[in-house]
C-alpha cells in the first residue's frame, strides 16, 4: 500500500513579475519504507514540492490544484488543523541549513519535548525520555546532558542529527529531507547519510530525500524523479535510471559526476543557464539547453510516456533503454 | 509629474537635475527668509511673506516628491495625511485671514462672553463662537488657529536651524576626523544620553519664558541627532568609490563636501527632520504647558491646553479639549506624511 | 564580563565629573537665589550676610570645587524652600517616581508587545496596518493631553477612578509606595497609562518589526513542521526571540520615562521628583535642581549597567562569550 501518492501537483508563485510554476503537475508515489531521490538543480521546483506536502510553502505561493494523498487521505483539502496533526508526528521534515532551523534562544530540550507534546498527551518527564532517545538513535553522545545546551552549542553536523532527532521523535509514517547534507563537510555527509538510510529501514519509514546530487541518492533512494524547471522530467527504479538515462538533462547530469572506472573521461556538462522560471518557454522547458532539440520541442512540450516498469518520461527525443548508453 | 513648466528655468541650458536643485535652493532659502521675518515680528509685508512661505513651502515638497509621488501615495492614508497636513499648514499661514476675531485684540474680546460652551453667539448676535470662548471671552478657534501659527513656526525654525547646524558640526567631524572628531562625537553622546525634555525644561528654566528662547532651546536639545546622522552617512559615503575619485581628481575639499557629500546625507536627514518637527511641537508644547515656554501673550497650542486645564475637571472641556484635537491632527498628519516618507526615501528598501 | 563593566564604571566616572560641571554652571545662570530667600527690599547688610552664609559672596570656581567636595560627600545642599537636604528630599520623593515608571513601563509592554506580535504576523492585513496606524496616534498624542482626556473620561464623567494625588501607600523594604495599596493601585493607574502610552506605541513597533524578521527564519518553518500551534510558534519561538531587542530598548527607555514623569506627575498632582523639580524650576530652588540632575544621571548610569547585565542574561549566544572571554 502507497503512502503517498501525489498527482498532478501544482504549486504557483504569484509575484509582481507574474505567475511563478514552480511545480507543474509532478506526479510521484510512494510505498511503505521505500526512499525517493527527488533530483534537480536549485530552482527546479524540488523544495517547493517537498514544503507542499507538508502544506509549508510561504506567501506569495500557493497549492493550486492536483491531489497529495497520504494514507488515503488528500492533504491539499485538508483543515488547517488536520493538517498541524499530521505534520512532524505522521509526516516529519529535515531542513538544508542545520544552522537555521533549530530556534537559537530555546533549550534543545524545549524544542524536542514541544515537539512530542504538540501530538501526544504524555508528561514532560516522558517527553524528555523519548527526547533523549531519539538523540541517542541518531548518535549524540551523552544526550541527558546536552539536552540542557542551546544550539550554538552544537556543531553543524551535530546539529542536523538533532533535526533528523526531532523529525524521527513521533515515529512518522514519512520524512521529507530536503538537502539535509549539502550544508555540511563531505565526511559528516556520508556519516549522516548512512545513518538515515539504517533508521529509515529500521523503523520502516519512507523517505523523500530532495538534493541536487544524483551521487548521493544513488546508494540511497530506491527510485529517482528528476525535476526541471517545476516538471518531472524522467523517473524510475534508480539503478534502472543510473544505468540508462533516457532524458538528455539526466544524461547531463550523470555526465558531470566524476566517478570511478571514468578517469581521464571528460566530465560532460550541460550548456546554458536554468531558466528563468517567470518566463518559461511554451515547449519543453529544457529545449534551449538541449542538443538534441528539434522545432517540435519548442511548439509543445512533451507529455508523460511510460518507457519501461515504473519508468515514465517527458521527451520527444529520448535515449530508449534498449540502445543503451553507458 | 511636470512641474518644470510652471518654474522659468534658471538657466537655459540647465540640465533638469541642476535647475530642481537651485529651485529647492531657492525655495529653502525662502522658507526661512519669511519664517525669520514672520518669527521676528515685524509687520513689514505680512501677507506676501506669508504667500511666499506657502508656495516655498509646496515647492520643496514638490521637489521632493518629484519622481516618486506614486510610491508616497500608496494608500489612501497618504492622501488623507498629506491633505490634512496642506491644510493646517494652510490655516496656520493665514491665521490673521482666516480666523474671526484676533484673539490678542483686547479691544476686540469681551470679558461677559467668557466660558460660552461651542455653538454660542455673542451678547448681539453678531458672531458665534463655534468653539466656545475661554475665560476673558475669547474665541477657542481663534486662539487655536493663532497657536496653531506658533507651534508649528517654533517648531519648523528651530528644527531647521539644528539640521543646518548639526549637519555642519556632523560633516566637519567625520572630515577632519581624529582627536576633532572624537570630541564633537564624545559631546554628542554626551548630550543625546539624556531625554530631550530634560535638556530643555533645563535650558529654559536657565532662559526663562520667550518665543525666542524657547526656539534656542529646541535647536540646542536637537542639533545632536542631526551631528550623529550626518556624521554616520558622511562616514560611510566618504568610504566610497567616487569620493577617492573626486579626491583623486584633485576638487577642492569644499567641492566633495557639498557636491558630493552632502546630497548623499539628505534624504535620511529629510525623514528625520519631518519627525523631528512632529516631536518638537510635542516638546514645546509640554513645555509650555508647564510653565516654561512661550510667552502667555503668543500662546501655542499648548498653552492653551494648560489655560483650560483648570476649567475641564468641572465639565468645560472645550477651552482644552479642541486645541488638544489641533495638537493631534497636525502631529498625528505630520508623523504618518514622515512615515510615507521613510518608506520612499528608504534607499535600502529601494530594490 | 568584569573587564567589560569596570570599563563601562569607568565611563560612567566620566559621564558624571562632566554632568557636574555642566549642571553647576548651568543652574548657575538660573535667577539670582538670594532674591526667592530674602526680600530685595532687606537692608543691604542682611543680603549680604545671607550671601555669605550661603556662599554666594565667593568667585565662582571657589563655589565650584566646595559644591564637588560635597558632591563626593553625597552633599548637594539644603532646599532654600524645604529647608532639609537636597539629597534627602529627592530620596523621599524618589520611590513615587519609580514605581510610576515602573508600572508604566509594565502597561507599555503589556499593550505593547500583544499588538506588535499581531500587527507583524498580520503584516499585510487590515489588522495589521489598523495596529500600524494606531501607533502612529500613539507617538502623537501630547503626554499631557492623554493625560487630561483619561481624567476627563474616567474621573469626572465615569468616576470609575481617581484622577489626582497618590493615594493610600504603605511602607514596603522601607520605601513608601502606592503600588501595594487597592487605593493606591487605582490612583496609579491612569498617570502610568498615559506614562505607557508613548512608550507602547514604541513596543509596538519594534516587537512588529521583529516578529516580521522572525517569522521568515527558517526556525519558525521548522516548528510549523514540527507541527506545532501558531499560538505556541507566536508566544513561545518568536516571543523569545523579540524580547530580547525590546528589552534592551525598554530599559535604556526607562531613564526618558523618568523624566517624562515631570510632565505625566503635573498632570495627575503626582507626588513624584517629576513635581518635585517643576515646582523647585519654579521657585528657583536651585539645590534641589542640581540634586535632582546629579541623581538622575547616576540613576541612568545603574540603568544603562543593569540593561547591558539583562542583556547577557537574556541571549545564551552572549552568554557564552562572555563567559568564555
Amino acid at each position: 500500500m502507497s503512502v503517498l501518492d501525489v498527482r498532478d501537483l501544482q504549486t504557483h508563485f504569484f509575484t509582481d513579475a507574474g505567475v511563478v510554476k514552480a511545480v507543474d503537475k509532478v506526479s510521484f508515489s510512494l510505498g511503505e519504507g521505500e526512499v525517493l531521490g527527488l533530483v534537480g538543480e536549485s530552482g527546479s521546483g524540488k523544495s517547493v514540492t517537498g514544503f507542499s506536502i507538508l502544506r509549508l510553502v510561504d506567501a506569495p505561493g500557493r497549492v493550486v490544484g492536483g491531489q497529495i494523498n497520504f494514507r488515503g487521505e488528500d492533504l491539499a483539502h485538508l483543515s488547517d488543523r488536520g493538517m498541524r496533526a499530521l505534520r512532524g508526528n505522521r509526516i516529519a521534515m529535515i531542513f538544508q541549513d542545520p544552522m537555521m532551523t533549530l530556534n537559537p534562544v530555546l533549550r534543545i530540550e524545549t524544542q524536542m519535548v514541544e515537539a512530542v507534546r504538540a501530538h501526544d498527551r504524555v508528561s514532560h518527564a516522558a517527553a524528555r525520555d523519548r527526547a533523549v532517545q531519539a538523540l541517542a538513535k541518531v548518535g549524540i553522545p551523552s544526550p541527558e546532558e546536552r539536552l540542557a545546551a542551546y544550539p550554538h552549542q552544537f556543531s553543524g553536523g551535530m546539529r542536523q542529527r538533532v533535526a533528523i532527532a526531532i523529525a524521527l521523535l513521533n515515529g512518522p509514517d514519512l520524512i521529507v529531507a530536503d538537502e539535509p547534507t549539502t550544508a555540511l563537510d563531505v565526511t559528516i555527509q556520508s556519516q549522516i547519510l548512512a545513518e538515515v538510510q539504517e533508521l529509515a529501514r529500521e523503523t520502516g519509514t519512507a523517505l523523500i530525500w530532495i538534493t541536487h546530487d544524483l551521487a548521493v541518492v544513488a546508494g540511497l533512494a530506491d527510485k529517482i524523479s528528476v525535476m526541471y524547471a517545476g516538471r518531472i522530467v524522467e523517473s524510475g527504479p534508480t539503478d534502472a535510471v543510473l544505468a540508462g538515462p533516457a532524458h538528455p538533462y539526466t544524461q547531463g547530469l550523470l555526465g558531470s559526476i566524476p566517478g570511478h572506472g571514468r578517469r581521464g573521461e571528460r566530465l560532460t556538462q550541460i550548456p546554458g543557464m536554468a531558466p528563468n522560471m517567470a518566463r518559461l518557454p511554451v515547449g519543453c522547458a529544457f529545449a534551449p539547453r538541449c542538443t538534441r532539440a528539434t522545432d517540435a520541442c519548442g511548439a509543445e512540450a512533451p507529455s508523460i510516456t511510460d518507457i519501461g516498469p515504473g519508468r515514465a518520461l517527458r521527451c520527444y527525443h529520448p535515449t530508449l533503454p534498449a540502445e543503451g548508453v553507458a | 509629474m511636470s512641474v518644470s513648466e510652471q518654474s522659468p528655468p534658471v538657466a537655459p541650458v540647465a540640465a533638469p537635475r541642476d535647475r530642481w536643485r537651485t529651485i529647492n535652493l531657492v525655495a529653502g532659502l525662502a522658507v526661512i527668509a519669511t519664517l525669520g521675518i514672520l518669527l521676528s515680528g515685524q509687520s513689514i509685508a505680512q501677507f506676501p511673506a506669508r504667500v511666499i512661505l506657502l508656495i516655498g513651502l509646496v515647492v520643496l515638497a514638490a521637489g521632493l516628491l518629484r519622481g516618486r509621488a506614486h510610491k508616497f501615495f500608496s494608500g489612501p492614508s497618504a492622501y488623507f495625511a498629506t491633505a490634512s497636513l496642506l491644510l493646517l499648514i494652510v490655516l496656520a499661514i493665514f491665521a490673521t485671514e482666516l480666523s474671526p476675531q484676533n484673539p490678542y485684540d483686547l479691544r476686540q474680546l469681551d470679558i461677559m462672553d467668557g466660558r460660552l460652551p461651542p455653538g454660542s453667539t455673542t451678547f448681539d448676535g453678531a458672531m458665534t463662537f463655534h468653539l466656545g470662548t475661554d475665560e476673558q471671552g475669547r474665541d477657542i478657534l481663534s486662539g487655536i488657529l493663532y497657536g496653531l501659527r506658533v507651534s508649528l513656526s517654533v517648531s519648523i525654525f528651530a528644527t531647521l536651524a539644528a539640521m543646518v547646524i548639526g549637519v555642519v558640526v556632523g560633516i566637519y567631524a567625520a572630515w577632519a576626523g581624529g582627536r576633532i572628531e572624537s570630541i564633537l562625537m564624545r559631546i554628542v553622546d554626551f548630550q543625546l544620553s539624556f531625554p530631550s525634555i530634560l535638556v530643555a525644561l533645563m535650558l529654559m528654566a536657565a532662559f526663562g519664558r520667550g518665543l525666542d528662547k524657547i526656539v534656542i532651546a529646541l535647536i540646542i536639545v536637537q542639533w545632536a541627532y542631526y551631528a550623529r546622522t550626518v556624521r554616520g552617512t558622511a562616514l560611510s559615503e566618504a568610504r566610497k568609490e567616487y569620493i577617492d575619485a573626486a579626491r583623486g581628481l584633485g576638487l577642492p575639499a569644499y567641492r566633495i563636501v557639498f557636491g558630493h557629500l552632502l546630497p548623499n546625507c539628505i534624504p535620511p536627514l529629510i525623514v528625520i527632520s519631518t519627525v523631528q518637527v512632529a516631536n518638537t511641537i510635542v516638546l514645546e508644547s509640554s513645555l509650555s504647558f508647564l510653565g516654561v515656554g512661550v510667552p502667555i501673550t503668543q500662546p501655542s497650542l499648548g498653552l492653551l491646553i494648560a489655560n483650560g486645564y483648570g476649567y475641564m475637571l468641572s465639565g468645560q472641556y472645550w477651552m482644552s479639549m479642541y486645541p488638544g484635537v489641533a495638537l493631534l491632527a497636525i502631529v498625528a498628519s505630520i508623523n504618518m506624511v514622515g512615515d510615507r516618507l521613510r518608506d520612499t526615501l528608504n534607499p535600502r528598501l529601494q530594490k | 564580563m568584569l573587564v567589560f563593566l569596570l570599563r563601562r564604571l569607568t565611563q560612567s566616572v566620566f559621564v558624571l565629573i562632566a554632568m557636574m560641571v555642566v549642571v553647576f554652571f548651568g543652574v548657575f545662570m538660573i535667577g539670582n537665589p538670594v532674591d526667592i530667600l530674602i526680600s530685595p527690599d532687606a537692608p543691604p547688610a542682611e543680603i549680604e550676610a545671607t550671601m555669605a552664609r550661603f556662599g554666594f559672596d565667593q568667585p565662582v570656581h571657589i563655589q565650584f570645587l566646595k559644591f564637588v567636595g560635597n558632591a563626593l560627600q553625597g552633599d548637594l545642599g539644603r532646599s532654600f524652600v524645604h529647608g532639609e537636604s537636597a539629597v534627602s528630599l529627592i530620596l523621599s520623593y524618589m520611590p513615587a517616581t519609580l514605581e510610576l515608571a515602573m508600572l508604566g513601563l509594565i502597561f507599555s509592554v503589556a499593550i505593547g508587545v500583544p499588538l506588535g506580535v499581531y500587527a507583524g504576523y498580520k503584516a499585510d492585513r487590515w489588522q495589521g496596518r489598523a495596529i500600524m496606524t494606531g501607533s502612529i496616534f500613539g507617538f502623537s498624542l501630547p503626554n499631557f493631553w492623554v493625560g487630561m482626556l483619561l481624567i476627563l473620561i474616567f474621573a469626572v464623567e465615569l468616576q470609575w477612578l481617581p484622577s489626582t494625588g497618590r493615594g493610600e501607600a504603605v511602607e514596603v523594604l522601607g520605601l513608601r509606595l502606592s503600588i501595594f495599596t487597592a487605593d493606591g493601585f487605582q490612583h496609579m493607574i491612569l498617570p502610568a497609562l498615559t506614562l505607557a502610552l508613548y512608550k507602547a506605541s514604541l513596543v509596538t513597533r519594534l516587537a512588529r518589526a521583529g516578529t516580521q524578521e522572525a517569522l521568515m527564519q527558517d526556525y519558525v518553518k521548522f516548528a510549523r513542521a514540527k507541527g506545532l500551534s501558531e499560538t505556541r510558534i507566536l508566544m513561545v519561538h518568536v516571543l523569545k526571540n523579540i524580547m530580547i531587542p525590546i528589552i534592551t530598548v525598554l530599559g535604556l527607555e526607562l531613564g526618558s520615562m523618568i523624566a517624562f514623569a515631570v510632565v505625566t506627575e503635573t498632570v495627575f498632582a503626582w507626588p513624584g521628583m517629576g513635581k518635585l523639580l517643576i515646582d523647585s524650576i519654579l521657585t528657583l530652588d536651585r539645590p534641589v535642581i542640581v540634586a535632582y540632575l546629579m541623581m538622575t544621571v547616576v540613576i541612568f548610569i545603574v540603568i544603562n549597567l543593569i540593561v547591558d547585565v539583562v542583556y547577557t542574561l537574556l541571549d545564551p549566544r552572549v552568554r557564552v562569550k562572555g563567559s568564555a572571554a
